[in-house]
């Protein structure tokens, strides 16, 4: 903290001394000039030229969005701006200031924050205490903190944006979009001048982002700075004043809005033009290979789903409604208090451990928790559901699981350099292929996907579709959870809409819209 | 100058197990070869021999415990559990005067306990730490009830070829150990349960999600642990002649130890049982050696207390650098 003051006014002095600077400093002033400046920021690890030259301007008042693949640098970006990394050339300015942003203190000391994909809320303090964490200092009289004085001082902030959470509810209790606002109302607290977003509604649903969108233009009314990254397309053309496209580490492009259409921006990131989007072609079911009749559990009410070989089933609804809850009771993960499963035409195992030798499949929503031990290798991973069936004696023997899992390796083209490759150097796309060649090795015939190209870019989100595809046409039933709704509908043969941890609805063929789909999730 | 040939492997041509456990060889051969410059009566057969039977013996204790920790468990009822089992043992074998009685009394009550640690971390979801602590007290003070504060010794001599023989010129418990050492190797390597057992240590939650039967598989590590704890009582009591309450519980820190120096991680998920074998001989090398330089006793438990945290801290850095430090 002191530290970073220092070098701080070291910054400020040599400013003030040098007539560039203070002419620069005389623009920021000047609604024309940038808040942030980054100048031909570079940055190498080792084997990986991870950002070259990027320069970027962000206006106060703006939101400027940052698009790019998985991988093209948007990551490294952030945490060179938030101080995490050091560039190895270029530099930052505020207000045409040139400033050094040694760690995150620097950071949070130039009114810069970062609202990360994953928060950083301790559970058991509640939402005062949070905003306020490590500054307690603030309130202090006596030598105690005046909590008292605290809740008011968090009560105005949440004011501010239009919040009425109760500052004493717990962290705990919190949902993941209010989380989130909780986190912007903390950066806020700091003076925050500008926020960087990291995929903000990755893990939101669309209701609760229109809440987020419209505390965003909340924010830039108040002149601060937005960096907003993200996948989604149709946000980023809502919201986003200026875009800037990165691949391979170098910026591509920077334009206004509605300087370039939908499909030349996805070009811009992949580097080639969009390929054909894809069409929902009718599949021809088969034969029923799960069927559930009222199943209740502790979450869940009267849920009956049917799922044939061969088609493609949605589970849509907002994040809450069950959906996950939904595959997990299906699976076994959860107990269930009353209803019927049969697989396959028989009932179904009881034990999470029979389900999945008679052939279901769950990839989770959290794959890095739950779908992956991730400090072991690739090959650990995509045999450890199929030992069973591929070692059936009981003897392993590693020269048959090192041929099956290259010709899994080779089967969903996973970019690992070896199959004793940790799965936690893999990219998102492919730690996700990971898990769907695991339960390939498995001989599955249902396979539930939570959230399957959630946090993955997007050419390997193509992949994941196509072998959906591929295991459609092997006879395969799939349930996919999405929240988001435009792949939904283009991936699914029919879904079910769920609402309060419920069933509301089903849709099929031209019935299946996004807008049918919204009308039943949310509250009439 | 010549270098030894073991350092002459380049550390890319090896894997990252593999490495750490030929740092560990070295690691001895240093020491041994330190302590035969000091003495050279360390270096002789009779002393090379009696320091490994010491060893072989907390390897035992230790052995069962790696797989559990490398499991993501963790066992803190193998030193009572030992001293239960060899109480128990040397009571029938007095009682009936047949050695094999004894070995499967301890067997079996080695299991037994094991079982009832599986059972209660899986039916009552303790923690492990908690159910085995429990049962670390509960053994113990069976053991106290059941002697009375008598002291059981005078084993027969049939009896005591396991602690004392010699076979092919070894020691018995260093065969014993290479069997149980062996049969862990296999175990974790060469069966689905091996690998099971490090992806759960890894992440159970993951595991569970894909099929791996983690109740079961748990209450098999657990018995296995008491198994290996009835195989080193058995050992113990050949060795020492007598049994009586409170022989075990001091080898619990050391077998930790051992499974630690030997590179496996607490948390679970990797380790092997050739790095506890070389951590039961790296500790029993180092307590042989302080004897051997006149080394006040006292100053022992501040070297092995070293000794593990060296290991632990050059592994961890060894294992982030490895995964670069961004």
């Amino acid at each position: 903290m002191m530290h970073g003051t220092e070098i701080q006014n070291e910054q400020g002095d040599r400013s003030l001394h040098t007539p560039m600077a203070a002419g620069q400093r005389m623009a920021g002033r000047k609604a024309d000039a940038p808040l942030l400046r980054l100048v031909g920021i570079d940055k190498s690890f080792p084997g990986v030229h991870a950002l070259k030259n990027v320069s970027l301007d962000v206006y106060a008042g703006e939101v400027h969005v940052i698009l790019g693949q998985n991988g093209a640098g948007k990551s490294t970006l952030i945490k060179t701006l938030y101080g995490a990394y050091a560039a190895d050339r270029g530099h930052i300015e505020i207000e045409g200031r040139r400033v050094a942003v040694a760690g995150p203190a620097d950071a949070s000391a130039l009114g810069i924050a970062v609202i990360f994909q994953e928060f950083s809320l301790v559970p058991y303090l509640d939402i005062a205490q949070n905003i306020f964490l490590g500054r307690e200092a603030a309130f202090s009289r006596f030598g105690l903190v005046d909590f008292a004085a605290m809740h008011a001082a968090a009560r105005i902030i949440l004011d501010d944006l239009g919040l009425d959470y109760d500052t004493h509810a717990y962290a705990a209790n919190l949902g993941v979009a209010q989380q989130q606002m909780v986190e912007i109302a903390k950066a806020l607290s700091q003076n925050a001048r500008v926020l960087v977003m990291d995929e903000p509604t990755a893990a939101i649903s669309e209701r609760e982002s229109d809440r987020l969108f419209q505390t965003i233009t909340r924010l830039t009314e108040r002149r601060v700075a937005i960096v907003y990254i993200s996948h989604r397309m149709k946000e980023v053309q809502m919201l986003g004043d200026r875009i800037t496209i990165l691949r391979d580490g170098a910026v591509v492009t920077s334009v206004l809005r509605d300087q370039k259409s939908q499909a030349e921006m996805v070009g811009a990131m992949i580097g080639r033009a969009s390929g054909s989007q894809l069409v929902r072609t009718p599949r021809t079911p088969g034969e029923p290979v799960l069927s559930a009749r009222d199943v209740s559990t502790a979450k869940l009410s009267d849920i009956s789903i049917e799922i044939l070989a061969g088609e493609v089933v949605g589970l849509a609804g907002l994040v809450g409604s069950g959906r996950t809850e939904v595959v997990r009771a299906l699976f076994g993960a959860d107990p269930i208090a009353i209803g019927e499963i049969s697989l396959l035409g028989s009932r179904a195992p009881t034990t999470l451990d029979g389900r999945v030798r008679a052939g279901m499949a769950l990839l989770p929503e959290d794959r890095k928790q739950e779908g992956l031990a991730l400090p072991l290798d690739v090959r650990d991973n995509a045999t450890v559901a199929s030992l069973w069936r591929s070692f059936a004696s009981g003897w392993f023997s590693p020269a048959k699981a090192e041929r099956d899992t290259h010709g899994l390796i080779a089967q969903l083209g996973i970019a690992a350099h070896s199959t004793r490759q940790s799965v936690h150097t893999l990219s998102g796309g492919n730690q996700q292929k990971v898990v769907l060649a695991k339960w390939l090795a498995a001989g599955a015939k249902l396979f539930l996907l939570d959230e399957p190209t959630r946090g993955v870019d997007v050419g390997a989100k193509a992949e994941i579709y196509r072998l959906i595809d591929q295991l459609v046409d092997g006879g395969a039933g799939v349930v996919v959870i999405s929240s988001e709704l435009p792949e939904l509908v283009q991936l699914c043969d029919r879904a079910y809409v769920m609402r309060d941890h419920r069933i509301v609805g089903h849709l099929a063929g031209d019935a299946l819209t996004e807008r049918a789909i919204l009308e039943l999730a949310v509250h009439q | 100058m010549t270098v030894p040939a073991t350092l002459d492997i380049r550390p890319s041509s090896l894997s990252p197990d593999a490495a750490a456990l030929l740092g560990r060889v070295v690691l001895i051969v240093l020491i041994a070869g330190a302590l035969t410059a000091v003495d050279p009566g360390f270096a002789s057969v009779s002393n090379l021999l009696n320091m490994l039977r010491q060893a072989s013996l907390l390897f035992l204790v230790a052995s069962g415990l790696t797989l559990v920790i490398i499991g993501g468990g963790l066992d803190l009822s193998v030193g009572a559990n030992l001293t239960l089992s060899a109480c128990l043992a040397a009571a029938a074998i007095k009682t009936t005067g047949n050695p094999w009685y004894g070995v499967a009394v301890a067997i079996g009550a080695g299991t037994l306990i094991g079982f009832a640690n599986g059972l209660m971390i899986n039916r009552l979801r303790l923690p492990p730490f908690l159910a085995t602590f429990g049962m670390l007290w509960v053994a113990q003070g069976i053991a106290y009830w059941f002697m009375a504060g008598q002291t059981i010794y005078g084993m027969p001599m049939s009896f005591r070829y396991f602690g004392t023989g010699f076979f092919l010129g070894v020691p018995l418990p260093i065969w014993i150990t290479l069997m149980v050492c062996l049969a862990c190797s296999i175990l974790l390597h060469r069966t689905t349960f091996g690998r099971e057992t490090y992806f759960m240590g890894a992440n159970q939650t993951t595991a569970l999600l894909s099929g791996v039967p983690v109740e079961r598989r748990r209450l098999l590590l657990y018995v296995l642990s008491g198994l290996t704890a009835g195989i080193a009582s058995l050992v113990y009591l050949a060795r020492l002649n007598a049994a009586e309450p409170g022989i075990g519980e001091p080898l619990l820190l050391p077998a930790i130890a051992a499974v630690l120096v030997g590179g496996t991680s607490l948390f679970g998920g990797n380790g092997n049982i050739v790095g506890t074998v070389l951590g039961a001989i790296l500790l029993t090398i180092i307590v042989n050696g302080l004897n051997l330089l006149n080394v006040a006793a006292t100053w022992h438990p501040f070297v092995n207390g070293a000794v593990v945290l060296v290991a632990i801290i050059a592994d961890l850095v060894i294992s982030r650098r490895r995964s670069g430090s961004r």
